[in-house]
């Protein structure tokens, strides 16, 4: 009894780390999503049978893979009756031949590009990458969005058929899309973090997952095609999920930056993000993630508010501003300039760029510039701008924060 | 796999000369791809003003004059290709010269089996 519960313990430990690399290694041989699924769990059955009484093989993984894929050619003979065709493709599959055991390592990657290709719309590229690449179930990945279970079911069973239909192919994209591909596969991976980042009301428990999911996924990523953006972005992450404990109150109200409690941020993972940040930097091709990761990376040094260095996230904002020159960028620049050089450098940058209009229904544009007011004493022009951000907000937890400042002026 | 890919842009758009340049270098385009046995056929269509739609209704047949949908960008052409899967059919879509103008949509073909050879 204790022995088959050893067993147990040990083939769950090979589940939870090989189940996602054999699955996308049957997926190439098979070709098919449901296909590989299946034959995933037809292998562990099989596992679980035969190890008890031969012992775990000496590479699981290439065990694996390989009874994966007899169970599937298996299958698919006896669906030969009832479908010539699948008589074609089961022949095919067993002349295969078997392949080398580092073969397998580039099958995430290909899963991950597969399941974030362009062709499929951003929601279907995370459920997907969510299911697929991470293992989650339908349900945690419904429960986390706060969907239906079946929309999101159907999101799935959609993706997969257009990647059939349309012949959406697994494999890591040529040398030259590269860099176009490797941004979308970014891009999700940041969405799902900020999906379970920005919630701070609510079943916030479980959407705390989402994030540490994203930083799971990063590193994954980053471990298969180092490159200095996916370190960048994998180190905003830590750094922004270091601060989780101390930016929101016990009453669900969001803190700044500047009033949360230092103690609480998680030390740990400061330290990685920050050395990561120091290897993306010093790569040539230093990219938005990477510098957005060193602006976190300053804040995370300064022991207290005032001792933050200014002046380098200022540096770091026109860097940034010079490879994404949107409007926000320019208006965090203007912050940042304001805590270097005074409020009134803050005020003037603020106002031309509240001048050129893309920012007019920005809150947070709004919000800034009546603080930069109120540290002036312009009382009057601070209510005006605070009022005008009261008309735009839309989160109570921001509102809250606004009115509460307002009433401070009277 | 066989791809439809369909060009769609706005006619109004194309300068005196543009129209012709753009049809050379997509027979240039369809040359290159019969050299690497992905051609399948390829063609510009006259001007949406030319078009017209049938519909048998109750056993009717109705013709109206006008194109199926009007729409600002009109088909404009298409070209069949043979491609590998579907980031071999991107990569031709974005060497079709139209697409500088317009959208080119792919299409993956359903094969039927009993179609005789085209000409």
């Amino acid at each position: 009894m204790n022995e088959s519960l050893q067993m147990q313990r040990q083939v769950d430990a090979i589940y939870r780390t090989e189940s996602r690399r054999v699955f996308a290694t049957l997926i190439r041989l098979l070709g098919d999503f449901d296909l590989a699924e299946e034959a995933l769990h037809d292998a562990f059955a099989v596992a679980m049978a035969q190890w008890p009484r031969d012992g775990v093989p000496a590479k699981p993984r290439p065990w694996l893979v390989s009874v994966g894929r007899f169970k599937a050619i298996d299958n698919l003979r006896r669906r030969t009756r009832f479908d010539a065709s699948l008589a074609e493709l089961a022949q095919q599959l067993d002349a295969q031949p078997d392949l080398p055991d580092d073969d397998l390592e580039d099958d995430r990657l290909r899963l991950i590009f597969t399941c974030c290709h362009p062709a499929l719309p951003q929601e279907a590229q995370v459920a997907l990458t969510l299911r697929e690449v991470c293992g989650l179930k339908t349900e945690e990945i419904a429960s986390a969005f706060l969907l239906a279970p079946p929309t999101l079911a159907q999101r799935i069973v959609r993706a997969k058929a257009k990647i059939r239909a349309a012949g959406i192919p697994y494999q890591v994209p040529a040398l030259e899309d590269l860099p176009d591909r490797l941004d979308t596969v970014m891009q999700v991976i940041y969405l799902v973090f900020n999906e379970g980042y920005a919630a701070s009301s609510g079943p916030s428990l479980t959407r705390a997952d989402l994030s540490g999911e994203a930083i799971r996924l990063g590193r994954l990523v980053l471990e298969l095609l180092p490159d200095p953006e996916v370190m960048g972005l994998l180190a905003l992450m830590l750094l922004q999920e270091s601060r989780r404990q101390a930016r929101t109150s016990t009453t669900g109200d969001l803190i700044l930056l500047s009033d949360q409690n230092r103690e609480l941020w998680n030390q740990e993972q400061i330290a990685e993000g920050r050395s990561l940040v120091q290897q993306a930097l010093s790569s040539a091709q230093v990219g938005p993630y990477g510098i957005q990761a060193a602006i976190a990376a300053v804040h995370a040094e300064a022991p207290d508010p005032a001792a933050t260095d200014w002046a380098q996230i200022v540096g770091l904002y026109s860097l940034l501003a010079q490879i994404e020159p949107t409007p926000v960028v320019h208006l965090n620049r203007a912050v940042a300039v304001a805590m270097r050089d005074g409020p009134q450098a803050g005020l003037h940058l603020l106002d031309e760029i509240l001048a050129e209009g893309d920012l007019a229904h920005y809150h947070l544009a709004h919000a800034a510039r009546a603080d930069l007011c109120r540290q002036l004493g312009e009382t009057a022009e601070a209510k005006a701008s605070y009022q005008r951000a009261l008309d735009l907000v839309k989160q109570e937890p921001e509102r809250r924060f606004l009115e509460s400042r307002l009433r401070e002026l009277v | 796999m066989k791809y439809m890919l369909l060009i769609y842009s706005d006619e109004n758009v194309w300068a005196e000369g543009e129209q012709e340049r753009c049809y050379q270098d997509s027979v240039k385009l369809t040359q290159d791809l019969q050299a690497k046995g992905q051609y399948l056929g390829a063609s510009p269509l006259q001007s949406v003003a030319t078009a017209t739609s049938v519909r048998m209704r109750d056993g009717k047949r109705l013709v109206t004059d006008g194109p199926f949908a009007e729409t600002r960008e009109q088909l404009g052409g298409y070209f069949l290709i043979e491609a590998e899967d579907l980031d071999d059919a991107i990569a031709i879509a974005g060497r079709i010269p139209a697409a500088h103008k317009g959208t080119v949509e792919i299409r993956p073909l359903v094969e039927l089996t009993g179609l005789p050879p085209g000409q």
